[in-house]
């Protein structure tokens, strides 16, 4: 029988990696549909508190954020360990807040204009001061939406 | 000479090493974020007049600087929350108007939902994560209230009417019926959370 060759023995057949590419991708579309793109840095602490009567903020373009917690680690020697406001990339101060929004508000198009929501991103352990200020300087600039953004969880969970 | 007419295969074994560049690119630049939470609206910055309210149509919540919980003068802890802001929403003293209240009528406590307002007021050092925990439990009575006037009139609770509503499955049709619903849910039960500054009058 000399059309059978014997095969020789211990010598695995080579894994092909014909579909590795598919899959890699399959991943990469993964991963580009359920994350979005970082848009600063961010530069203060920020663990977010949770709650669990919460809304999904629906649309991403009429959301215009502000940050809200203790420098990080490599600025705490410059700024200190107080919560503070981050705008964009820097560190703001509370009266900077209303011309911040407005700035955001123009940069929008003009039938979103009215239908902006504002996300404050607080650290959980800021101070309420500090946020009852914001909120003053949003009514002034009658940004009146605002959205306490959390994790999902048990409220219990906050103090810790 | 004889010419290869068959084009040749391009080789696709560096295809994974691309695709794997391209992978770790969005895994460091990109993040996963939460946009999720409370919903609030303040108060707009005209001043109005000061509105008298009768007191029993109060609901005093106060957070002191060691985020210890004050209803009514009294010291209350974070888990009696929301069962004593149902009580107080769902008092109904005013039987009339409150036809669809459950709770134990008590003249001493609130009118009816529309009238009861809960009035909050947190201290400057009281802390953000105490701040929403005290938010969270406060929505969630509206919304045990809420859910349960619909699931009486409607069948379906409130939160599934509103999931219904934002599914972008639902015809239009549908949404105009549910927004309907909606809105005399919300009318029962209006959200009525002031964190503006009460003063007690004395008389």
């Amino acid at each position: 029988m000399a059309k059978f060759a014997k095969k020789k023995d211990g010598d695995l057949p080579a894994v092909s990696t014909a579909s590795l590419p598919d899959i890699v991708f399959m991943l990469l579309f993964f991963f580009m549909t359920v994350t979005t793109m970082k848009d600063s840095s961010l530069l203060v602490e920020n663990t977010l508190p949770n709650a669990s009567e919460i809304k999904k903020l629906e649309k991403k373009d009429r959301v215009i954020y502000i940050y809200v917690g203790k420098p990080t680690q490599e600025y705490q020697k410059v700024f200190g360990t107080e919560p503070k406001i981050q705008l964009n990339d820097k560190f703001a101060n509370v009266d900077e807040v209303g011309s911040y929004i407005l700035a955001e508000r123009a940069k929008k198009p003009q039938e979103l204009q009215n239908v902006l929501t504002t996300a404050l991103k607080v650290d959980k352990n800021a101070n309420m001061g500090l946020i009852a200020d914001i909120k003053q300087e949003l009514r002034k600039v009658n940004a009146l939406k605002v959205n306490y953004t959390t994790y999902e969880g048990n409220a219990f969970n906050n103090l810790q | 000479m004889a010419r290869n007419n068959e084009i040749p295969e391009v080789n696709a074994g560096s295809m994974a090493d691309i695709a794997f560049l391209l992978l770790i690119f969005f895994l460091v630049t990109a993040t996963i974020q939460t946009d999720m939470g409370l919903d609030r609206k303040l108060p707009p910055k005209e001043p109005s007049p000061p509105v008298p309210l009768n007191e029993r149509n109060v609901l005093r919540v106060v957070l002191n600087k060691n985020d210890e919980l004050m209803v009514e003068s009294e010291l209350l802890s974070i888990n009696e929350l929301r069962s004593s802001a149902v009580a107080f929403l769902d008092n109904g003293s005013d039987t009339k108007s409150c036809n669809y209240c459950g709770g134990e009528r008590d003249p001493y406590s609130s009118e009816n939902p529309d009238k009861a307002i809960i009035s909050l007021n947190s201290d400057r050092e009281a802390s953000y994560g105490m701040y929403v925990k005290v938010q969270n439990e406060l929505t969630a009575a509206y919304m045990k209230l809420r859910n349960r006037e619909s699931l009486r009139l409607y069948g379906l609770e409130y939160s599934e009417l509103e999931g219904i509503y934002n599914d972008s499955q639902t015809s239009v049709i549908d949404k105009k019926q549910i927004k309907d619903k909606i809105t005399t849910i919300r009318n029962l039960f209006p959200m009525r959370l002031s964190e503006a500054e009460t003063r007690q009058s004395l008389k």
